[in-house]
């Protein structure tokens, strides 16, 4: 009996911290009522905020009022009034992962089921192609293991590739076979048929050239992750391993492969993102970041608290 | 009116189980709803939250696998030199309790993440062997694999119940990742305090050696257990991968993906307990390799070309069959071949055997799908399979 008592008190103590703190937890969560953005507007940064949603300002005033939107995502990215968001939400009790493609106001034209953990957004610079990864793991991270699975969109025609893997690799021109190969990061060229992208194999990551019609990829270098492609389309901005631990921003000159390492010398995880032909953004600790392209000058904390940055027009 | 005893309907075969067994299987139930609400939204949080890249994630994911090793040795040790179980488990039941608030507080730090993790899992290194001592302590011998088949299938209902709690938690709460956290916490406590409450500790005479380790490993029957168990851990392809294979040969839809390990457990959860039961009748170094028998079936259907859902069920009800004829069924067997008094340093050596060897085999077979592909992958698992069940059916019987 006096067992029984002990563990109806405990019991009781443990629902009621649990239940006490989800509620405060959930009234901590600051979403009101949000206001329009129009991805097309030119002049503004778009970002994800600390609540999960899209928000902006101008861009010569970073610092300055926010506008929030109703929309919440995990990744975003917007280019000519074409915007995809990766968002993760619990379906029938299961986690589920979704591309959301909007149109400029961010109303939802097309939705695309996919599996696991949104990991990187991009829409090309005319708005046609829409590329996203997303990764799966162990059902316990006891057991480890993971995979990426990229996609591709053709809004024109509509026809989404759920996993690229199957693209025709060439590593030193020859054709290669292998079942593990993952890509991440796809960077669209303003034609809409040239990418870059990273791939993985072997325990190696590569940098990759694709042609979306031809649907084929050759290897251009080794150790290098999530490739961003400037705005003249001349030089790639990427994150290049620089000790076992820490990945640095290096951009490439194409026409004569010539690399440079940017100012920021901290570890980044993160896509670049090109502000314009000669700064790079990037997020790190919670924040945007801003650094010179050409390896001169210092970061700079661009936008408190945001992520996923997008510049509008 | 006759009752059938080989068809024991619920109510009397929980009669049957002693009340410790139920107790242990109250106390993994409640645990592994608290880890799995965890494991279920962990990856999420690494990566939405706090930014991790897959690289960072898999660092995280295998480096304490030997430190978790080390732990459950010395816990075995500890726990039959002093006789007491029930408190080596009950520190291990704490340890990742606690480890849920260290998610918590561990904020951005990798580092700090990395040592909560660990600490988790060294938490769930030291309770595994105790735990399953005292189920086979508190069972008479010739029920030891129902006794199983009952512990277990309370925990996969727990691990299955895990992940809708917290999705449950994250929906509620508008995606407060520290809600979760704080929730595990307290259905972990919960456990905990059951466990101090209803779980009676077994205590056997102490070991004569002061290192049960070497006793244990004197006896010549458990050390060909524990080699083929090893043995057939090195043919054993790890979940994911027959999870992903199973996506790719069917070309499953990827938002079915997690749908995937659920089908596992499910044949699971409903076949621990009748294949345990099976095993105390008819042998249960037989049912244990019959369970290989099983994968065994699943790697040849995931080499073939036919396609389609029946596959998929059937894929997925071997890999639930094989764990529950195995898991639950090989402590079973080392349960009646150990003496009480090194029971649980037996159990320790058993299981990092079995877990070192399904490391190994995966990193194997991730270098065999690498160098060729996955179909010659399989077919070198699948005819290692048959070798190594060729010989543990000679060195165990």
């Amino acid at each position: 009996m006096k067992r029984a008592l002990i563990l109806a008190t405990a019991t009781v103590t443990l629902a009621a911290i649990a239940i006490a703190y989800s509620v405060l937890a959930a009234a901590a969560d600051p979403a009101g009522p949000g206001t329009a953005l129009d991805t097309a507007r030119p002049g503004r940064l778009l970002f994800r905020d600390e609540s999960g949603r899209v928000a902006s300002v101008a861009a010569t005033d970073p610092g300055g009022p926010r506008q929030v939107s109703d929309t919440s995502c995990q990744r975003f990215h917007a280019a000519a009034g074409t915007a995809v968001c990766l968002i993760s939400e619990v379906r029938s009790g299961l986690p589920a992962t979704s591309a959301l493609i909007l149109d400029h106001d961010l109303h939802e034209t097309r939705r695309i089921q996919l599996a696991g953990i949104p990991s990187r957004a991009r829409v090309s610079a005319s708005g046609r192609m829409v590329s996203w990864t997303v990764f799966v793991t162990g059902d316990s991270y006891n057991v480890g293991g993971f995979s990426t699975w990229t996609g591709i969109l053709d809004t024109r025609t509509g026809y989404p590739i759920i996993n690229m893997e199957n693209i025709q690799l060439y590593l030193d021109g020859k054709r290669y076979h292998a079942a593990d190969v993952n890509y991440w990061g796809v960077t669209f060229g303003a034609d809409d048929n040239l990418f870059y992208a990273t791939v993985a194999t072997r325990g190696r990551t590569y940098l990759v050239q694709g042609d979306y019609a031809r649907w084929e990829a050759r290897v251009l270098r080794a150790d290098v992750e999530c490739p961003s492609l400037s705005p003249d389309g001349t030089r790639l901005a990427f994150k290049k391993r620089s000790s076992p631990t820490t990945w640095r921003l290096h951009v490439l000159e194409l026409a004569t492969m010539r690399e440079t390492a940017l100012a920021e010398t901290a570890s980044v995880d993160d896509q670049a993102l090109w502000l314009s032909n000669t700064a790079v953004a990037y997020a790190r600790g919670g924040g945007v970041w801003s650094v010179p392209a050409d390896g001169t000058g210092t970061p700079s904390l661009l936008i408190p608290h945001a992520g996923s940055l997008t510049v509008s027009g | 009116m006759y009752v059938s005893t080989h068809r024991l309907p619920g109510r009397a075969l929980l009669r049957s189980v002693p009340a410790n067994v139920l107790a242990l299987g109250l106390v993994s139930l409640v645990t592994d709803v608290s880890s799995e609400m965890v494991t279920a939204v962990l990856p999420l949080y690494l990566v939405l939250v706090l930014g991790l890249n897959p690289l960072q994630l898999g660092v995280l994911d295998g480096i304490y696998a030997g430190v978790t090793t080390l732990v459950r040795l010395a816990g075995g040790h500890v726990a039959d030199r002093r006789q007491r179980r029930k408190l080596v488990a009950a520190a291990g039941y704490a340890l990742s309790a606690f480890a849920k608030l260290g998610l918590l507080a561990a904020g951005a730090s990798v580092g700090a993440l990395g040592a909560v993790i660990a600490a988790d899992r060294t938490g769930k290194g030291l309770r595994t062997a105790p735990r399953d001592a005292l189920i086979s302590l508190s069972t008479p011998p010739e029920r030891l694999g129902q006794a199983f088949g009952v512990h277990r299938t309370m925990d996969t209902l727990g691990a299955l119940l895990g992940p809708l709690a917290a999705f449950g938690v994250l929906a509620a709460t508008g995606g407060a990742y520290d809600a979760v956290f704080l929730v595990s916490f307290c259905v972990a406590a919960l456990g905990v305090v059951l466990l101090v409450l209803y779980v009676r500790d077994r205590r056997e005479s102490v070991a004569a050696e002061p290192l049960a380790l070497v006793s244990v490993l004197r006896d010549r029957a458990f050390r060909r257990l524990c080699g083929a168990a090893a043995l057939l851990g090195l043919v054993t392809v790890s979940d994911f991968f027959v999870y992903l294979l199973l996506q790719k040969r069917l070309d499953i839809a990827p938002h079915l993906f997690p749908l995937l390990p659920l089908g596992t457990a499910a044949a699971y959860l409903l076949l621990a307990v009748p294949l345990g039961r099976l095993a105390d009748r008819r042998g249960r170094v037989v049912v244990f390799l019959g369970g290989h028998v099983a994968l065994l079936g699943a790697y040849l259907l995931l080499m073939g070309t036919p396609t389609g859902a029946l596959v998929l069920v059937a894929v997925l009800v071997l890999h639930g069959g094989f764990y529950a004829a195995t898991d639950g069924v090989l402590m079973s067997v080392a349960g009646a071949m150990l003496a009480g008094g090194v029971r649980t340093s037996g159990m320790a050596v058993l299981q990092t055997a079995q877990a070192a060897a399904r490391l190994c085999s995966s990193i194997a077979f991730g270098a065999l799908w690498t160098a060729w592909d996955a179909r010659t992958g399989l077919l070198t698992m699948a005819g290692g399979l048959v070798l190594a069940l060729l010989t543990a059916w000679r060195t165990t019987r």
